[in-house]
């Protein structure tokens, strides 16, 4: 089985305010299908990997693949293409465009790939929505659904590409427990049923025993 | 590539979200390309106003015989002093006539060049004119009346009577305004004028002139050639002035150039004698266009300060496009159109501000006595000051968007994210 992303020699410093070693050799794969998750205490270094993964950051040294094909290093706008195309989103905070519709907000990273004509995004923004739950809100202003419905939205703007990645900085650490088991059954069943690839920076132990894999941080390094 | 589509969606959201911050711009944009509109026009309509007082009545060439002392005295002639340093005291002028010697063919030459769209005779004379025991002295100008109505808009300056009138009678005269309110005349009154020889002639009045310079209307008259050739008692080849007008302003000083050589006359072009209206209009202008653009220019800035205000508000949002894969140029693009759908809405709603208030003041009575050609304040409407108005408008509300969309496009994403 070919690995989505793999990660080899990565190694990032900060320089400000002090210069510091925050990863060290960082090498690891995450193959088609599997459910991730990263553990490690606050300051470890995991959400800093993640950004890197991500390829928002790129002042590090190493080499990243996505699909087999080195990430690292490309221009500024082909990085822009390859997240649109390949990663999928999800953040702590919920980050939908606040003055646009819920629909609008789905539709938006499809829109700017241009693969599709408006129609078809339009219908498999309503599809994504309705895995979810939450087509009943579609012509709603981002600004007007609950936190809970907001995060079920931009899992469903990071799937709208069909991406081979989904990625998550602590997608429900600033959930309520209901609306957090809300949020880990879904990651769960699209990992089940669809068989997305997943990766989840988490401080929830509970949530990281339930995925399939645990990566666990410590001062730079994997530890296990 | 570039999806302008999208761009142009989310940059037409952010304006309609934020209306009154949108309207605040635009309306900033509006009044400045307005206020430049308005001042424009009404300051050039009035420069062109002030300009063709003078210039219009003023032929392009204007030939005639200077008296003058020779350049050349006999004594200069004279081999045996000519390394020698000669002194002549008292020059007399030379000897010479007032007319211009073979008139009407000089006339005939001028009117067949290709770049003169007229040439006309003048006599130019004092005369005084009569009030019982009362004389004031004057000028009398006798002209083609029909060939000055045509070339130097000379009907402008008829305040009352016709200049057909004129070319109808052989004894008519046009009588300058102060002349007639201080001899308490009117058209249709019989006046006395006699040459300097003393010699009287009574003329009909068949019209008023009034040229708005009250020096000149106090003693300035015109009269038909024909009438001023029998008070002077002169033939009918006795022509003083030639007036000549051009098709372009700017072959007036060649044209003087040769007419001095080819026929030894005096031949003034209007350039020289009219320097300084060129300079004052030059810095009226240069003020017009100071304080226009200093209008857009603040217009300008307070584009810039409400984007500059958007982008720190739109931060999260720029970060989330940037996430799901907008491109730093894709974002920058977003807010440069913002930038320049507000110069543009502004823009246009300023042309048409300025084109009603110029409409307005087009309309707004102005009357004065020195000038008497006017009813209503003078209005430029030079569809070139629409264009300039609509182009500086783009030009500025793109630069003052460049700036802050610069910055969006180099947020970086990984630190909104993280930071909050």
């Amino acid at each position: 089985m070919s690995p989505v992303l793999k990660a080899k020699n990565i190694n990032k410093h900060f320089r400000k305010p002090v210069p510091f070693h925050v990863l060290k050799d960082i090498n690891f794969e995450i193959q088609k299908g599997e459910f991730t998750s990263i553990m490690g205490k606050s300051g470890c270094g995991k959400s800093t990997l993640l950004y890197i993964l991500s390829t928002m950051d790129t002042d590090y040294t190493g080499e990243l693949y996505l699909n087999n094909s080195l990430v690292s290093g490309q221009e500024r706008n082909k990085l822009s293409h390859i997240r649109n195309r390949d990663i999928g989103f999800v953040f702590q905070f919920h980050y939908l465009l606040s003055e646009f519709s819920v629909l609008e907000n789905v539709m938006l990273p499809a829109k700017k790939l241009a693969v599709k004509s408006h129609e078809e995004i339009e219908n498999d923004a309503m599809m994504k929505l309705k895995i979810l739950n939450i087509d009943h809100l579609a012509k709603k202003k981002a600004s007007r659904i609950s936190g809970g419905e907001k995060q079920r939205v931009a899992i469903a703007r990071a799937l709208i590409n069909n991406p081979a990645l989904i990625m998550g900085d602590e997608p429900t650490g600033n959930l309520d427990s209901h609306n957090a088991d809300n949020v880990f059954n879904i990651f769960r069943r699209l990992s089940d049923e669809e068989g997305l690839s997943l990766l989840i920076v988490t401080h929830d132990q509970d949530f990281a025993n339930k995925t399939d894999r645990i990566i666990e941080m410590s001062d730079g390094r994997i530890i296990s | 590539m570039i999806n302008w589509k999208v761009i142009l969606s989310i940059a037409r959201t952010h304006l309609l979200t934020k209306i009154k911050q949108t309207a605040t711009a635009a309306l900033g944009v509006t009044f400045g390309i307005g206020a430049y509109i308005t001042l424009v026009c009404f300051m050039t309509g009035l420069n062109q106003m002030l300009d063709n007082l003078v210039l219009n009545q003023t032929p392009h060439v204007h030939i005639f015989n200077e008296i003058e002392p020779s350049e050349v005295q006999p004594i200069d002639m004279y081999s045996e002093f000519s390394n020698a340093f000669n002194v002549v005291r008292s020059i007399k002028p030379k000897q010479s006539l007032k007319r211009i010697h073979n008139a009407v063919p000089v006339i005939d030459y001028l009117n067949n060049q290709e770049n003169v769209r007229g040439a006309i005779p003048q006599i130019k004379t004092q005369i005084f004119y009569v009030s019982g025991a009362i004389e004031l002295g004057g000028n009398l100008t006798g002209v083609d009346i029909m060939k000055e109505v045509e070339l130097f808009n000379f009907k402008d300056y008829i305040v009352s009577g016709t200049p057909e009138a004129l070319r109808n009678s052989d004894n008519g005269i046009l009588l300058g305004a102060g002349i007639a309110k201080k001899m308490s005349l009117q058209v249709g009154n019989r006046i006395q004028v006699s040459n300097i020889k003393g010699e009287a002639f009574p003329l009909k009045i068949v019209g008023i002139y009034q040229s708005g310079i009250a020096e000149l209307d106090d003693i300035q008259s015109f009269a038909n050639i024909k009438t001023a050739q029998k008070i002077l008692g002169e033939s009918e080849n006795y022509i003083t002035d030639i007036n000549v007008k051009l098709y372009d302003i700017n072959d007036a000083i060649p044209l003087a150039e040769k007419m001095e050589k080819q026929f030894h006359l005096k031949a003034v072009d209007i350039k020289t004698a009219n320097a300084q209206f060129e300079t004052g209009t030059t810095i009226r202008n240069l003020i017009t266009y100071a304080v226009s653009i200093t209008l857009l220019i603040v217009a300008g800035f307070g584009i810039y300060n409400i984007l500059n205000m958007l982008i720190y508000e739109k931060m999260n949002d720029i970060a989330i496009l940037k996430a799901t894969g907008f491109s730093g140029t894709d974002v920058q693009l977003i807010f440069m159109s913002q930038a320049v759908i507000i110069g543009f809405v502004g823009g246009v709603l300023g042309l048409l501000l300025g084109l009603g208030l110029s409409l307005a003041i087009d309309q707004t009575p102005f009357e004065t006595e020195a000038l008497p050609t006017i009813a209503t304040y003078p209005v430029n409407h030079n569809p070139i000051f629409y264009v300039i108005g609509i182009v500086f408008a783009m030009i500025s509300t793109f630069l003052a968007g460049y700036l802050p969309s610069l910055k969006a496009k180099k947020i970086d994403p990984v630190r909104i994210i993280r930071g909050q």
